[in-house]
């Protein structure tokens, strides 16, 4: 279901307190509080491939990598470590994230596999091009098939704390993207400086009608990380207090191992339950995380330690 | 094997166990019976009655601990006593060595003490793990740095000699460090006694003394119930008592003790106040509780157990808070993904739960986590009583367990109220984005440690410990390693070989007695400004030497005192105006006092006879004190802790509250001075009994006072036998510290009836004021409690 949005709050907004050395010491502690072992661990694990949104986004990205990719997303983990689990044989990752250009490429290749494909927009990373370009580049990704729109919002109206224009502007997105299609607003978290202001842009995004807020681009310095997890997570929980709408969250950038990404699913499953854990309500956006899923899914299956160049590439 | 699908669905956490198998085998070593640990071995003596130590998750007997005899005390205490002077004469660089030594060791066994504790106590292997040994490590380190510093930063000072500790069962590693580390430092020599339900890892530590080489006799481990801790405390050779435990076993030690000459410090209950301001960010103020209310089951002396919230965010702060309490995982402590153990031992358990019941019973709502508990074991469930008021007893005694109570305030100042209306005073926790109201709230409060925006916080480098019937003492930083020193010299005067005064006495007044007939003039009480006639309506004859009348005074009685302190009291705003103005007041009071000097001089050469000269030094000294404490009264700064966090943690240096001060009956005018003068210097306010045979260098002062701007109740003078005036004072509840400088005699009732309230106590009877040590800083540490504030930050 899709986030309805609602009217601008600024009351709302503005009433967002984040207080940094609190919510750094609650994302410190968590991973003393939870752990997951064993079978467990391996279930942890697989959802935290599932959620995948496996990702490329270079300057050198073409058809034929990204036809790799989408294969990889489609399988991403070897048969015979699925069938050691008893992990369904069809488990795949939740989408594969590309340029506008390679959309068409995308979609052909991961075919029926249920996999989705995620394109970024409105001038991805930086923002920096016209509204009606934004809104254009929107409307020729769904055409091209995208059922994920990825899009960054306009940093200035954060820093410059013209809320009543982020609403509308994400409003705009929302509508570009039409019925049946996904929006996940970008805050870009590294480059908003401070956790107050990234309570601030998730809860009007929320107001806007994003299903999903997502962290970062990952081009800024800082992308993803648990205290601004937190942040978000708990605007999207409020959110759902105010509207009864559930949000998704997407981390990315920077999440590379593991076990970073078994943090990240506990503090979703701790701050919103463990619906809010699968992949319509949750995706992290990743590129090399997925190798280390596989070897650690491997382990578990032999009890030896794996390395990269046993699992296929993507 | 469980079906990864189905975990893969519901996503659960599953079991995640830490292995006990080292701990077991230690334990096991010790072939069902722990040792005692005296002068370097470990003995089970013959015959020696023994109990059980039980896992509280499971109620399964780990072990049989010894109980050690009065014998066992004796010969522990004297091996105490032999290695002092070996462990001192080992010099600050040698001491450190050791300490630095049992640091590395502790965090090179770090997994075995963590797990050991977790069976002995069943608090959760995550907090024995990530918090209590760390810190233990943390605090040998931070001491071997004092022992090494110790002749730099603590001159004129000496170790006490033989400390006779007695620690909790709730942080059974973590408090024997807090105690041995400073006293090790400072170069005493300690006997300690662990809790009867935690034993072990005290063994444990005994063993690793052995490793590290540590000379025989410096530490010492005797096991045992209340009756082994009296026996220790109480032996003649122990000369320093550190005590952390209940407020009602810490009244029973001051009184035990009371004249024995020993240092004390207690560090007890509390009922610590959790403040949220509606600007708060209320999700980190949430995990906030948790961490104040539900670490280590919430059997925690400084645990945040009473929440005051604004009355405009207290519906969605109860939500929040409920939703959070049904993520708590309350199981193994020996799992690494449960919030909550078990309780210590049934006893304790069927205390919570009778005191949660009665609390019900009289109608308060109350909100338990649906979590399912072991069926052997000892566990209580997260509890909130969301809407108490502060009559109920759950709102004012202290639990000691997973209970939480919720009150809510309008305003701050009715915050403040609220969080200060306890017996106790141990911490507080102060939520707020404003620092505004942050600090100047945490300012207000009565507790040895605030925490801003967060909880719970410790470290070496920081002084940790309670006012009112929280106890006093300090541990921990330099504030708690003066806990453990002495001053080195005795209370002699430089100007040695000087004949001391002479005294006189009093008699009851009968008419008609006065050696000359002038003008008839009866000096009355100095109370709350005024000049106050006795309630009683008697007076004194205060008589010289050889036996002529000088003048009469007021006798005061019980309601003159009871007057004293309500007028003392109602000067508390003294303590927060500024010390430029302090010391402005105390130097005015020196020049009015100077032109008065000749009048003063005969005064006292009158009633003591001891010559002109002695008589008028005493007055020029007087006036030279007053004109010393002036200038230290802004300059006693605070401190600024190095702690491991990223904050500032500032030690503030307040007032004690009100005064009970005892002066010497020699120099009655420089014994009156030299006590009071640092005490309002520091803020505090005074009732004073001067000089009982001298009393009238204090009477004349009323006009100095008075033409001084000394605001009214700042000092009050009583004067009258202090026999009738002591145990008033003593006993009094709202005085919150005495100072006794005179006889012996009554060191000991003033110390057993200082138990009621806890106040603190400094009884100098030898005390001399023109010795040097008159105008150390010890003086002002007596007149002052540390605060530590802690105010993390960030951006």
């Amino acid at each position: 279901m899709l986030n309805p949005g609602c009217d601008l709050d600024l009351d709302w907004v503005l009433s967002a307190r984040a207080n940094r050395s609190a919510i750094e010491r609650r994302a410190a502690a968590l991973s003393g509080r939870r752990t997951v072992k064993k079978e467990w661990q391996v279930a942890w694990l697989a959802r935290a491939v599932q959620v995948i949104d496996l990702t490329t986004l270079a300057g050198d990205d073409t058809a034929g990598t990204v036809r790799r990719l989408a294969a990889k997303a489609c399988s991403p983990v070897r048969r015979d470590i699925l069938e050691a689990h008893g992990l369904p044989l069809d488990l795949h990752c939740g989408a594969v994230c590309v340029y506008h250009n390679l959309v068409a490429v995308a979609v052909e290749a991961t075919g029926k596999s249920g996999v989705n494909v995620c394109a970024v927009s409105t001038g991805f990373p930086a923002g920096q091009i016209p509204h009606e370009q934004k809104l254009e580049q929107i409307h020729a990704s769904v055409a091209a098939g995208a059922v994920e729109i990825d899009i960054v919002v306009s940093r200035a109206l954060v820093l410059e704390g013209r809320w009543e224009q982020l609403y509308n502007e994400v409003r705009d997105f929302r509508a570009a993207c039409g019925d049946a299609v996904h929006l996940k607003s970008i805050l870009a978290t590294g480059e908003l400086a401070t956790l107050c202001q990234v309570g601030r842009a998730s809860r009007v995004c929320l107001c806007a009608g994003a299903d999903f807020i997502k962290t970062s681009t990952g081009k800024e310095p800082v992308n993803a990380t648990l205290p601004v997890a937190l942040v978000m997570l708990r605007a999207i929980r409020e959110h759902a207090e105010r509207t009864g709408h559930l949000a998704g969250f997407k981390p990315a950038g920077g999440i590379r191992t593991a076990k970073e990404s078994l943090s990240f699913l506990m503090l979703v499953k701790e701050e919103l339950g463990a619906a809010s854990c699968r992949p319509d309500r949750f995706r992290i956006g990743a590129s090399s995380l997925l190798a280390d899923l596989e070897r650690q899914l491997e382990f578990h299956a032999t009890g030896r330690y794996s390395a990269k160049h046993h699992h296929p590439m993507g | 094997m469980t079906d990864i699908r189905t975990i893969s669905e519901s996503l659960d956490y599953g079991p995640a166990p830490e292995s006990d198998r080292e701990a077991r085998a230690w334990i096991e070593k010790l072939e069902g019976q722990a040792p005692l640990f005296i002068n370097g071995e470990f003995l089970r003596p013959k015959g020696a009655p023994t109990f059980v130590t039980r896992n509280p998750a499971t109620e399964e007997i780990l072990t049989r601990v010894t109980q050690a005899s009065v014998s066992d005390v004796d010969l522990a205490v004297s091996a105490a006593s032999k290695a002092q002077t070996v462990w001192w004469s080992l010099g600050g660089e040698g001491r450190a060595r050791y300490l630095y030594a049992l640091s590395r060791g502790i965090l090179k066994n770090s997994r075995l003490f963590a797990t050991l504790e977790t069976l002995d106590n069943g608090k959760p292997i995550r907090e024995t793990r990530d918090i209590d040994v760390p810190l233990v490590a943390r605090h040998f380190h931070h001491h071997a740095g004092w022992a090494r510093l110790l002749s730099e930063r603590a001159p004129h000072s000496k170790p006490w000699g033989v400390c006779g500790q007695v620690i909790p069962w709730n942080f059974p590693l973590l408090m024997l460090s807090w105690k041995i580390a400073p006293a090790l430092a400072a170069g005493n020599t300690v006997v300690l006694k662990p809790a009867e339900w935690t034993s072990l890892t005290a063994i444990l530590f005994a063993e690793l003394c052995t490793q590290v080489g540590l000379p025989p006799g410096v530490v010492n481990i005797i096991t045992g119930d209340g009756l082994t801790g009296a026996a220790l405390v109480g032996h003649d050779d122990v000369n320093k008592v550190a005590f952390t435990g209940s407020t009602e076993v810490g009244r029973v030690i001051r009184k035990q003790i009371a004249g024995s000459g020993k240092g004390l410090t207690l560090e007890l209950g509390g009922k610590s106040p959790f403040i949220v301001f509606d600007d708060a960010d209320l999700d980190s103020a949430v995990e906030g509780i948790v961490d104040a209310i539900w670490f280590n089951q919430g059997q925690v002396c400084c645990a945040g157990s009473r929440l005051l919230v604004a009355e405009s965010i207290a519906d969605t702060m109860h939500a929040k808070l409920r939703a959070r309490m049904e993520r708590l995982r309350v199981g193994s402590p020996m799992d690494k993904a449960v919030d909550l153990g078990a309780m210590i031992e049934k006893d304790h358990l069927e205390n919570v739960k009778a005191l949660c019941e009665s609390a019900r019973a009289e109608g308060n709502e109350c909100f338990q986590c649906d979590v399912a508990l072991p069926d052997t074991g000892f566990w209580f469930p997260p509890t909130l009583f969301p809407n108490v008021s502060p009559a109920s007893p759950i709102a004012q005694e202290e639990v000691f367990g997973p209970v939480l109570v919720s009150m809510t305030f309008r305003t701050p100042a009715e915050a403040i109220a609220l969080a200060n209306h306890t017996r106790y005073g141990l911490a507080a926790s102060v939520w707020s984005q404003d620092i505004d109201t942050a600090i100047d709230v945490s300012r207000k409060l009565h507790a040895g440690t605030v925490w801003v925006n967060c909880t719970n916080l410790f470290d070496a480098a920081s002084g940790f410990g309670g006012v009112r019937e929280s106890g006093f003492g300090r541990e921990g930083g330099l504030e708690g390693l003066h806990a453990y020193l002495r001053p080195a010299d005795p209370w002699t005067s430089t100007s040695t070989g000087e004949r001391l005064p002479k005294t006189g006495a009093v008699a009851d007044s009968v008419e008609g007695e006065l050696a000359t007939a002038t003008l008839d003039r009866t000096a009355k009480l100095y109370v709350g400004g005024k000049q106050a006639r006795p309630d009683g309506g008697y007076s004194l004859d205060v008589k010289a030497p050889d036996g002529t009348v000088v003048d009469r005074v007021g006798r005061g009685n019980r309601k003159d005192i009871r007057n004293a302190v309500e007028a003392a009291h109602s000067a508390g705003k003294w303590g927060s105006t500024t010390a430029h103005l302090r010391s402005q007041i105390l130097w005015y009071l020196a020049e009015n006092l100077a032109p008065r000097a000749d009048e003063l001089a005969e005064r006292i050469d009158a009633m003591t006879g001891c010559g002109s000269t002695l008589a008028s030094t005493e007055v020029e000294t007087a006036v030279d004190r007053l004109t010393y404490w002036a200038s230290w009264a802004d300059k006693h700064d605070g401190a600024v802790h190095q702690v491991p966090i990223r904050g500032l943690v500032l030690a503030l240096h307040e007032p004690v509250g009100v005064v009970g001060v005892v002066c010497p009956e020699r120099w009655p005018l420089l014994g009156l001075i030299s006590l009071v003068a640092p005490l309002i210097a520091m803020g505090n306010t005074v009732v004073a009994l001067p000089s009982e045979s001298a009393p009238l260098a204090a009477t004349d002062l009323y006009q100095v006072l008075e033409t001084s701007d000394v605001p009214a109740g700042v000092v009050n003078l009583v004067t009258g036998r202090h026999t009738d005036l002591i145990p008033v004072l003593a006993e009094h509840d709202a005085v919150d510290m005495i100072w006794h400088a005179g006889s012996v005699e009554h060191t000991v009732q003033i110390e057993t009836l200082s138990a009621g309230n806890l106040k603190r106590t400094w009884c100098p009877t030898e005390f001399d004021p023109r010795s040097a040590r008159a105008t150390r800083e010890e003086l002002l540490r007596h007149a002052t409690r540390v605060k530590n504030l802690w105010l993390p930050h960030g951006v």
